[in-house]
């Protein structure tokens, strides 16, 4: 008997005799053959108590630099936004914590309505009229878009801007490459997608074309003329969005995209070092009946009482099968839920102003890195919760030094992009402030003039 | 049959959070920005200014609080009772896990933190890695996929590399009639064919099918073992020499992993690929439908083609300082990323707390006990006399979960499972998973898990059997449940035939 099972040698003994056996190994004799069950123990420590796990845990913690132990800047996807206190009480509460799937929607009806104002929340952000109740995350929701395209016409390449998270752009590549399809890379031009190279590569033979807004060097995109650009041919226009920006950017509904996909990590959900988190999936009318994942509609019951139910099921694998218009059994509920919450919490003036503070803040701590010596700006797009620069030293050692003085000051973009090699993107949110701002000014220009002199010494 | 009275919840009239806005309302105080403010048309061109706000709800924090908690008053949970969903393993979720994943150096960790500064999370996911590989018999594991699906499509993508890899196109990937939706949906996505393979009369598979289908052309065989009807296969020896005798590569779903931990593992079976569902197996909540997390364990031969990055660990200085750990993303030959940063880092936290709670021994009891139960529970049905009604769809034992056919009570009774597992919901359980697998007639599917008590496996066959004696007197009673929900039965047809997916505004 484990803490976690009740089972006491009488209950054992009842238990056995009603099935009519007479030992567990016995029991398992008849369920596991001979020939392949394991003749020893499995080599894990013992168990530990409640308290000893708890400091384990807690032991690990503390070897991670979290965003409460030094003043972050690094965001490349996800975001240290402030989580309100609400939205703990409401996801550890155990109605939402531990059912699962709403199988019987009589029973399930809280779980159902808030996938309902979910999906309403999001095409309230995106101005598309069809949403689902969200998928795993980020990246593989603009991949999961992808596989909508290639089953919707049948096209056999994608477009795809080289300005998309490099994590989104791999994910689509593995995904494409299963199903047969040919991925095509266009470059940027000025920190934004390149827009004759994008126009150029779109074909009759394109399945779908992806872009990213703001894209990953923080620039905003011409999203109309991107979506413009694909309007003769068969393509699928998606574009992948930063929620928190759709206060005050146009949204992908109004600029021409037919699905907008996008990491919902910053609606209310922690950094959990990448997740969970979700993602979200909005669409045009014309692609209802091809969504992948769950959708939760409206209808009545027998007395005429207004509820919720899980909808179009015709599209899912436990229906369709090899058929189905995607794999994906769950959304990711509890996170949609924090979302949810999250926009309901910002609300209708919320959404916009927390867009402006970020809008405002981005191009202070702008124009104050711009300032500093060996700090030069990578673009002149605009520019919303993130943006680029380039330093005179190793991008690198600058990181670390700066970190030494106990601020994060943003993401080395030469991991991902070779003609970056001395770009660093740096991310707001509205928890960082002024004083904070300046702080990262005064710490990279430290930094760059230590490493850069550091260099010299070496090449010396 | 109608209820004289409504119950509260039922009276409650339904209104979205955006019917009870009120223009002008709000929660959220937005910090003052702090810097010297520009005009925005200086900052963003007007042409790309979003010209009317989204219609969110305007609501103070009260009324939000308010409403959420009520919405879920309105659901049925774990934490509350009986849920013997079967293939979804609703074992307890401690709260431990809540706790200790809640602790900012877990939550509030960027996942493009420099490893260095994280390696309590690294070390974390490599214990994990090392624990799982064990439990599995197979060397080598990633934590990347965020959902058994995702798990299945990286083990056929993998399939795929391997084979070309070696220079070899095979298209055709085996499974079971038994199997979940999701291998066959995940298959197709991987560009693969479908081959389905019968089952025997001892719902094992038929292995003149498999013979008969098995050939140069197969990439794999995916296999849930023990199956959706919750037998373990005799012949799983026979079987992996079949596909491994031409070529294939062997994938284990790993749905019904928690009936056999400890006791014999995949790998030691011949498997190259499992996945785990760290939602199932190693009690990640199921949050209402997700997060869940689907690691996949693999052999050497797969290792290769691993997504990734992959954790690492190095030596110490010198060999002799402490152990540092890294993420790896120099694999030439891997498949590449399933998803963004590194897999569901929060489930992996709760899962590696509930093996470090219960250790080699803890688990292997959770298997012991959950078997235990589901025999218990069907052997107390049966000397209940309810078998003649609804008798075991094969076999005599199961392993953690047992198919019962509902086709007898439905000829005899006039009820289906669907109207059994409707009025079980008056007597306060949530229902077995109906209707699937999909070749029993009437298939209710029981996972009562390790969690339960006698006196509940007690209590719900005492439910079943009053059910079917009521049914017995008036089978309109069960057509017509339930009675006591917050909403009865719905009108689905109606739902998917015209649509509302949102709150018309």
């Amino acid at each position: 008997m484990s803490r976690y099972t009740s089972v006491t040698p009488d209950d054992l003994r009842e238990m056995l005799a009603t099935i009519g056996v007479g030992s567990i190994d016995e029991l398992f004799d008849a369920v596991v053959p001979e020939g392949v069950r394991l003749g020893r123990e499995i080599d894990l420590p013992d168990g530990m108590t409640e308290q000893d796990v708890y400091d384990h845990l807690r032991d690990l913690a503390a070897l991670n630099t979290s965003t409460e132990d030094e003043i972050t800047f690094l965001g490349a996807g996800m975001y240290d936004t402030y989580v309100p206190a609400l939205i703990d009480m409401l996801v550890t509460r155990s109605e939402f914590l531990t059912p699962y799937t709403p199988y019987q929607p009589e029973i399930s009806q809280g779980g159902l309505q808030v996938m309902f104002e979910y999906q309403t929340a999001i095409s309230e952000l995106t101005a598309l009229p069809v949403s689902n109740a969200s998928v795993y995350e980020g990246p593989s929701a603009l991949a999961a878009a992808g596989y909508l395209a290639r089953l919707a016409n049948r096209k056999g390449r994608f477009v795809i801007s080289r300005a998309v998270h490099p994590h989104s752009r791999e994910t689509l590549r593995t995904m494409a490459r299963g199903y047969g399809v040919e991925v095509v890379e266009v470059p940027l031009r000025d920190g934004v997608t390149d827009p004759d190279a994008w126009a150029a590569a779109i074909d009759d033979d394109t399945s779908a074309v992806f872009f990213q807004n703001p894209n990953f060097l923080g620039a905003v995109e011409d999203a109309e003329a991107l979506a413009g650009a694909a309007k003769n041919s068969p393509a699928v226009v998606v574009g992948a969005y930063d929620p928190l920006t759709l206060g005050i950017l146009v949204p992908p509904g109004e600029c021409g995209v037919d699905v907008a996909v996008g990491e919902g990590q910053q609606l209310g959900n922690r950094l959990d070092f990448g997740g969970p988190s979700f993602g979200f999936f909005a669409a045009t009318e014309a692609y209802l009946r091809r969504m992948p994942g769950r959708i939760a509609g409206e209808t009545r019951d027998v007395d005429g009482r207004r509820g919720f139910v899980l909808t179009l099921q015709t599209r899912e694998q436990h229906i369709r099968r090899e058929k189905a218009t995607s794999n994906i059994c769950t959304s990711q509920a509890l996170n949609a839920l924090a979302g949810v919450v999250y926009l309901t919490w910002l609300g209708r003036q919320g959404i916009v102003e927390i867009g402006d503070l970020l809008l405002q803040r981005t191009a202070y701590a702008r124009e104050k890195l711009a300032a500093v010596d060996g700090v030069t700006l990578l673009h002149e797009q605009p520019a919303i919760r993130e943006f680029a620069v380039r330093v005179d030293a190793p991008v690198q050692r600058v990181i670390e030094y700066c970190q030494d003085l106990g601020v994060n000051p943003g993401y080395a973009l030469g991991r991902d992009y070779e003609e970056f090699s001395d770009g660093l993107l740096v991310a707001l949110t509205e928890q960082r402030t002024r004083e904070q701002i300046d702080l990262l000014a005064q710490v990279l220009g430290e930094a760059v003039a230590a490493e850069r002199g550091a260099r010299a010494e070496v090449t010396a | 049959m109608t209820v004289a009275t409504e119950t509260p919840l039922q009276r409650e009239p339904v209104q979205t959070i955006f019917e009870k806005g009120r223009p002008g309302r709000r929660a959220f105080v937005c910090p003052d920005p702090g810097v010297p403010v520009r005009p925005r048309d200086e900052l963003l061109p007007k042409a790309f200014q979003r010209r009317e706000p989204p219609r969110l709800p305007e609501v103070s924090e009260p009324e939000i609080v308010r409403h959420y908690v009520r919405l879920s008053k309105r659901n049925f949970d774990l934490d509350s009772g009986f849920y013997p969903l079967g293939s979804c393993t609703m074992k307890h979720n401690p709260r431990l896990h809540e706790r200790v994943t809640a602790l900012p150096g877990h939550a509030r960790l960027h996942p493009l933190q420099d490893p260095r500064r994280a390696q309590g999370a690294l070390e974390l996911m490599w214990n994990l890695e090392r624990a799982l590989s064990e439990i599995a018999g197979l060397p080598h594991v990633s934590l990347q996929p965020s959902a058994g699906s995702h798990g299945e499509l990286a083990g056929v993508l993998l399939t795929r590399a391997y084979h070309e890899d070696r220079g070899e196109t095979r298209t055709k990937v085996l499974t079971p009639d038994t199997a979940h939706g999701t291998n066959p949906a995940t298959v197709t996505m991987a560009g693969l064919e479908v081959v389905k393979v019968a089952t025997n009369e001892d719902g094992g598979v038929d292995l003149d099918d498999l013979r008969a289908k098995a050939d140069t052309d197969v990439a794999c065989l995916m296999l849930t073992n023990p199956n959706t009807l919750g037998l373990f296969d005799r012949n799983i020896e026979e079987i992996t020499a079949i596909v491994h005798g031409v070529g294939g590569v062997l994938y284990y779903d790993g749905a019904n992993l928690n009936a056999v931990m400890g006791h014999t593992r995949p790998g030691d079976m011949g498997f190259d690929i499992v996945h785990f569902n760290l939602h199932k197996t190693f009690t990640q909540p199921h949050g209402g439908g997700g997060p869940g997390s689907g690691p996949i364990a693999v052999s050497d031969r797969i290792e290769p083609y691993l997504m990734t990055p992959r954790v690492v660990r190095r030596d110490g200085d010198n060999g002799s300082g402490a152990p540092v750990f890294d993420l790896d993303f120099d694999k030439p030959k891997s498949i590449g990323r399933l998803r963004g940063f590194h897999g569901n880092y929060g489930t992996f936290v709760r899962s590696y707390a509930y093996i470090r709670s219960l250790g080699a021994a803890g688990l292997k009891d959770a298997s012991e006990v959950a078997v235990l139960n589901a025999n218990y529970l069907l052997a107390k049905l049966r000397a209940e006399g309810v078998d003649d009604l609804l008798p075991l769809a094969y076999g005599k034992l199961c392993g953690h979960e047992f198919v019962l056919s509902g086709a007898p009570m439905k000829r005899e009774l006039g009820i289906k499972t669907l109207d059994l597992a409707k009025r079980l919901l008056d007597h306060g359980f949530h229902p077995p998973t109906v209707y699937f697998p999909l070749l029993v007639d009437e298939a209710l599917l029981i996972e009562p898990t390790e969690t339960e008590t006698k006196e509940t496996l007690d209590a719900f066959a005492d439910a079943i059997v009053e059910i079917l004696r009521e049914a017995r007197e008036d089978p309109e009673i069960a057509r017509n449940a339930p009675y006591t929900t917050p909403v009865r039965r719905l009108d689905e047809a109606g739902a998917a035939k015209r649509p509302v997916i949102r709150q018309e505004l």
